[in-house]
C-alpha cells in the first residue's frame, strides 16, 4: 500500500505537472527552433510573441463569455484561440515586413538579427502590458478536474490523492495534435518541403526555385501559431502573467539547444527534459521517501533546490550541453 | 559595425562636443525649471549608466559580443557594497559564518574535481567517476551549509539574520565589485563563447536571471528580498543631517542665501557627482588608449572579420574572453556605484528591462564602438527615461482630451506608462535600421 501511495505521489506532483509544462515548452521550443532553422537567427521576441498571442486570446475569450458562449467542460479559450493565432500571426507577418525583411535583405550577421529581436520584444511586451495590463488573469474555466483528489481517495481507498486537471490534459492532447499536424505538414506538403530543403541548405533551395518570401512567411504563420498555442495552454494551466512569458524564454531556449538548434524532433525532447528535471529538482521528495523506504524518517524536506531556483536547472541543463555536446543531443544546426 | 566604408558623420569634428552642450543644457534647464536636486539626480545616475554603456559598449562596440545578462553583473557587483562596507554581524561568523565558507568551498572544490576527472579518466569510468563526485560533493555541501545558514539567519532576523559585511570603507568595495563581476564573466565567456554567437547571449540571459535569484533568495548574503539598508557613504560624501547640524555649514549657506536643507542635499549630491566623474573620466582615458592602441585595432580586426583575423595568428576565443570579462568588470564597477549612491540594496528592484536592455538602448543610440558615443548615449536616454515617466501620462491625457470620461479613457491614462517599453523598442529598432552607427559614429 505505502508503495501505491509513492507512486501515486510521485504521479501527482512530478509526472503530471512536468508533463504537461514539457508540452508547453515542446511548442515554444518547435517555434524557436523553426526560426533559427528558417531564418538562422534566436528570436528573443518569442517569450512575448507568447504573451501577445495569449493576451488576445484572453480578451476574444471574455468577449465570448459576455456572449454567453461556452464550450462546455473545456474552456472557452479554446473557441478564441484560432482568433488569437489569427491576430498574432498577422503582428509577426508585419514585423518580418517592417523590420526583419531589410536585414535579410543586406545579409546582416546573426548577432544584428538578434538584438533586432531584442528592439521587437521590447515593442511586444509594451504593447501586451498596454492592452491587458500587468496584473495576473485567471481565465480557465469549464469542468476544473478530470480526476480529483477528493474522487480519486474514495475510489481507491489510498492516502495520497491524484489530481488531474482539465488543462493538463487538455494541454497534452492539444499538443500533440498540433505537433502531429506539424510534422504532416513539414514531410508530405510541398510547402512543408521546401521549408525543410530551405533550411537544410538555403543556395540550393533557392537555385531550385523554391520561393525564399513564401517560406519565411509559412514559417512566421507557423511560428505565431505554435507561441500562440504553447502561450495561452500555459496560461490555462498556471496564470496569465506579462513578465512571466518573458522569463519563459530561457527554458525554450534551453529545449531548443539541448535537443539541437534547428531540429524540430530535438525541440520536443528538450522541452521535456528540461520539464521533468525542473519538476524533479525542485520537488520535495520526503513523503514519497517516507512512503517507499518503509521506517525512514526524512529531516528536511529532501528537496534539491528551492522552487525560487527552477531556472537554475534550465541554465545548468544549457551549460553541460554546450560544453560538452554544443550541438545538441539530436543533431542540430551548426556550432 | 564598420563592415562598409564609413561617411564621415554631418558636423565633422564639432559633431561631439555639439551633442555634449546641448546634453549639458538639457540638464541646465531641469535645474532651472524642477530644482538642481532633482536635477543632479538624473545626472548622477546618468554618469553611472555612462559607465555601464561604456562596459557593454567594450563588449559589443570592440569586439561583438552581445551580453543579455547585463543585470546580473550589475547586480553582482552591488553585492560589493554589501560584502565590504556593512558593519558585521555580532556572532554571525560564530555561529555559522565559517561553516557556510566551508560548504561552498566543498561546493567549488567538487566541480573542480569534477572537471580535473573529466579529463583524466575514460569511457564508462568518467561517467561513473563524475556522476559519483557531483552526487557526494552535492549531499556534504548541503550537510554542512544548509545548517550554518539557519543558524546565520536566526540571529536578530527582523534587523540582521545575515552575515553582514567586513566594516571596510565604501570606495575599496568598487573594485571588488569589479572583480566578482569579472569573475562571474569568466565562467560564463569559458563556456559559451567560441560557439556560435546566439549562444553567449542566451547564456548571459541565463547567469543574469540566476544572479538575480540567487540575491533574491539568500538572506544569509545579502537579507534577500528584505533588504539592505544604510550602507555607508563612500568618502568624502557627508550625511546631509550632520550637515545641517554643523553651524559652520549653516553659517556658509546663509552667507550665500541659501535654504541649509536644499544646500545640504545638492552639496551631497555634487560630492557624488564629482567622485564618479573622476571614476568615468579614468575609465574614458584607459578605454580610449586601449582602443587606438595595437590592442584595439586587433580587437577591430577580430571583430570586422574573425576568419581573417584567425587567419593572421590570432586566438579569437582567448581574446573575446578578455575583452567580456574586462567589460564585465566595468559593468560590476557601476554596480556597486550605484549601490553605494542609493545607500540600500533592493534585489526586487533589478528588472532585466530596465537593466539590461536599456543599457543597450544607450550603446546603440550612443554609437558603438565609440567611448564618447556611450557617455554620451548614457545620459542623454537616461534622462529621456526619466522624463518620459513624466511626459507620457501628460501627453496621454492630451490625446485623451477630447474622449469622454470612462473605462477607456482610463485605461489609456493609466497605460501610459508602459509607453516608455515601447518607445525604447522602437528607438532601438529605427536606430539600427536608418543610423546603425549611432549619434557620435565610430571613426
Amino acid at each position: 500500500m505505502d508503495f501505491l501511495n509513492a507512486i501515486v505521489a510521485i504521479l501527482n506532483y512530478v509526472v503530471v505537472p512536468a508533463t504537461a509544462y514539457g508540452a508547453q515548452l515542446a511548442l515554444g521550443a518547435l517555434g524557436v527552433t523553426l526560426i533559427y532553422g528558417i531564418l538562422r537567427f534566436s528570436n528573443f521576441a518569442h517569450g512575448d510573441t507568447m504573451a501577445f498571442g495569449t493576451a488576445m486570446t484572453i480578451l476574444v475569450t471574455w468577449g465570448l463569455q459576455k456572449l454567453g458562449l461556452h464550450f462546455g467542460p473545456l474552456p472557452t479559450a479554446l473557441i478564441a484561440l484560432p482568433f488569437g493565432i489569427a491576430i498574432t500571426a498577422a503582428l509577426v507577418l508585419a514585423t518580418d515586413r517592417a523590420v526583419y525583411a531589410y536585414y535579410r535583405k543586406v545579409r546582416a550577421a546573426p548577432v544584428i538579427l538578434v538584438m533586432v529581436s531584442v528592439g521587437v520584444m521590447f515593442v511586444m511586451n509594451g504593447v501586451t502590458r498596454f492592452v491587458i495590463g500587468v496584473d495576473e488573469i485567471q481565465f480557465a474555466d469549464g469542468a476544473r478536474f478530470v480526476i480529483s483528489a477528493k474522487g480519486f481517495r474514495e475510489a481507491t481507498g489510498l492516502a495520497e490523492p491524484l489530481a488531474i486537471r482539465t488543462t493538463q490534459v487538455l494541454t497534452v492532447v492539444l499538443a500533440a495534435l498540433v505537433v502531429w499536424a506539424l510534422f504532416w505538414f513539414l514531410n508530405k506538403t510541398r510547402t512543408g518541403k521546401s521549408m525543410r530543403a530551405f533550411s537544410d541548405n538555403e543556395d540550393l533551395a533557392l537555385l531550385s526555385g523554391i520561393n525564399p518570401n513564401h517560406v519565411v512567411a509559412v514559417t512566421w504563420i507557423i511560428a505565431a501559431a505554435l507561441a500562440t498555442t504553447a502561450g495561452v495552454l500555459y496560461g490555462l494551466d498556471k496564470s496569465f502573467k506579462a513578465f512571466n512569458y518573458f522569463q519563459l524564454l530561457l527554458p525554450i531556449f534551453a529545449s531548443a539547444i539541448v535537443g539541437g538548434l534547428g531540429n524540430p524532433l530535438g525541440a520536443i525532447a528538450g522541452g521535456f527534459i528540461i520539464a521533468y528535471s525542473e519538476v524533479a529538482v525542485t520537488y520535495a521528495w520526503k513523503k514519497v521517501a517516507t512512503y517507499a523506504i518503509p521506517g525512514f524518517e526524512a529531516e528536511g524536506l529532501m528537496q534539491l533546490l528551492s522552487t525560487e531556483y527552477k531556472f537554475a536547472v534550465s541554465f545548468a541543463i544549457l551549460i553541460i550541453v554546450l560544453l560538452f555536446k554544443p550541438t545538441g543531443l539530436f543533431k542540430g544546426k551548426a556550432v | 559595425m564598420s563592415q562598409h566604408q564609413p561617411t564621415a558623420a554631418k558636423g565633422g569634428a564639432l559633431r561631439a562636443p555639439l551633442f555634449f552642450l546641448i546634453m549639458a543644457g538639457l540638464i541646465m534647464i531641469e535645474g532651472m525649471t524642477s530644482g538642481w536636486n532633482g536635477a543632479l539626480g538624473i545626472l548622477n545616475m546618468g554618469l553611472i549608466s555612462a559607465i555601464l554603456a561604456l562596459g557593454v559598449n567594450m563588449q559589443w562596440g570592440y569586439a561583438g559580443l552581445f551580453n543579455t545578462g547585463v543585470v546580473g553583473f550589475i547586480a553582482l557587483g552591488g553585492l560589493a557594497p554589501v560584502l565590504i562596507a556593512m558593519p558585521p554581524t555580532p556572532g554571525a561568523f560564530a555561529a555559522g559564518g565559517w561553516q557556510i565558507l566551508i560548504g561552498l568551498l566543498i561546493a567549488v572544490g567538487s566541480l573542480v574535481l569534477t572537471v580535473w576527472l573529466n579529463g583524466r579518466l575514460k569511457g564508462k569510468t568518467r561517467a561513473l567517476g563524475v556522476i559519483a563526485v557531483l552526487v557526494a560533493g552535492f549531499f556534504l555541501y548541503r550537510a554542512v551549509f544548509d545548517p550554518a545558514v539557519e543558524a546565520v539567519q536566526s540571529i536578530n532576523p527582523s534587523a540582521l539574520g545575515y552575515l553582514g559585511g567586513l566594516g571596510l570603507p565604501t570606495l575599496f568595495a568598487w573594485p571588488v565589485g569589479a572583480l566578482l563581476a569579472a569573475g562571474a564573466a569568466w565562467v560564463i565567456g569559458k563556456t559559451a563563447l567560441g560557439l556560435r554567437s546566439d549562444y553567449l547571449a542566451i547564456a548571459t540571459l541565463g547567469i543574469g536571471e540566476i544572479i538575480v535569484s540567487v540575491l533574491r533568495n539568500e538572506e544569509w548574503l545579502a537579507r534577500g528580498v528584505l533588504n539592505v539598508n544604510g550602507i555607508p557613504r563612500p568618502w568624502p560624501v557627508p550625511y546631509e543631517i550632520a550637515l545641517q547640524e554643523s553651524p559652520a555649514f549653516v553659517e556658509r549657506m546663509a552667507a550665500l542665501g541659501v535654504d541649509p536643507v536644499t544646500g545640504s542635499t545638492v552639496l551631497v549630491k555634487l560630492l557624488y557627482t564629482g567622485l564618479f566623474v573622476i571614476v568615468l573620466a579614468l575609465l574614458l582615458i584607459a578605454a580610449q588608449l586601449a582602443l587606438n592602441s595595437p590592442w584595439g585595432r586587433m580587437m577591430r580586426a577580430i571583430r570586422d572579420n574573425e576568419i581573417s583575423a584567425a587567419a593572421m595568428g590570432k586566438n579569437v576565443t582567448r581574446r573575446h574572453l578578455q575583452i567580456f570579462v574586462i567589460g564585465s568588470a566595468v559593468i560590476g564597477l557601476a554596480g556597486a556605484m550605484m549601490i553605494s549612491l542609493d545607500g540600500q540594496m533592493t534585489p526586487s528592484s533589478y528588472n532585466p528591462l530596465r537593466y539590461t536592455f536599456l543599457i543597450w538602448v544607450m550603446v546603440i543610440v550612443g554609437g558603438s564602438g565609440n567611448n564618447w558615443g556611450s557617455v554620451l548615449g548614457g545620459v542623454l536616454i537616461w534622462y529621456l527615461w526619466i522624463k518620459a515617466e513624466v511626459w507620457g501620462p501628460d501627453l496621454m491625457s492630451l490625446i485623451t482630451d477630447q474622449l469622454a470620461d470612462g473605462a477607456v479613457k482610463r485605461h489609456l491614462v493609466d497605460s501610459a506608462a508602459h509607453m516608455r517599453l515601447i518607445v525604447m523598442g522602437l528607438v532601438l529598432i529605427l536606430v539600427l535600421r536608418f543610423s546603425p552607427r549611432g549619434l557620435l559614429p565610430e571613426r
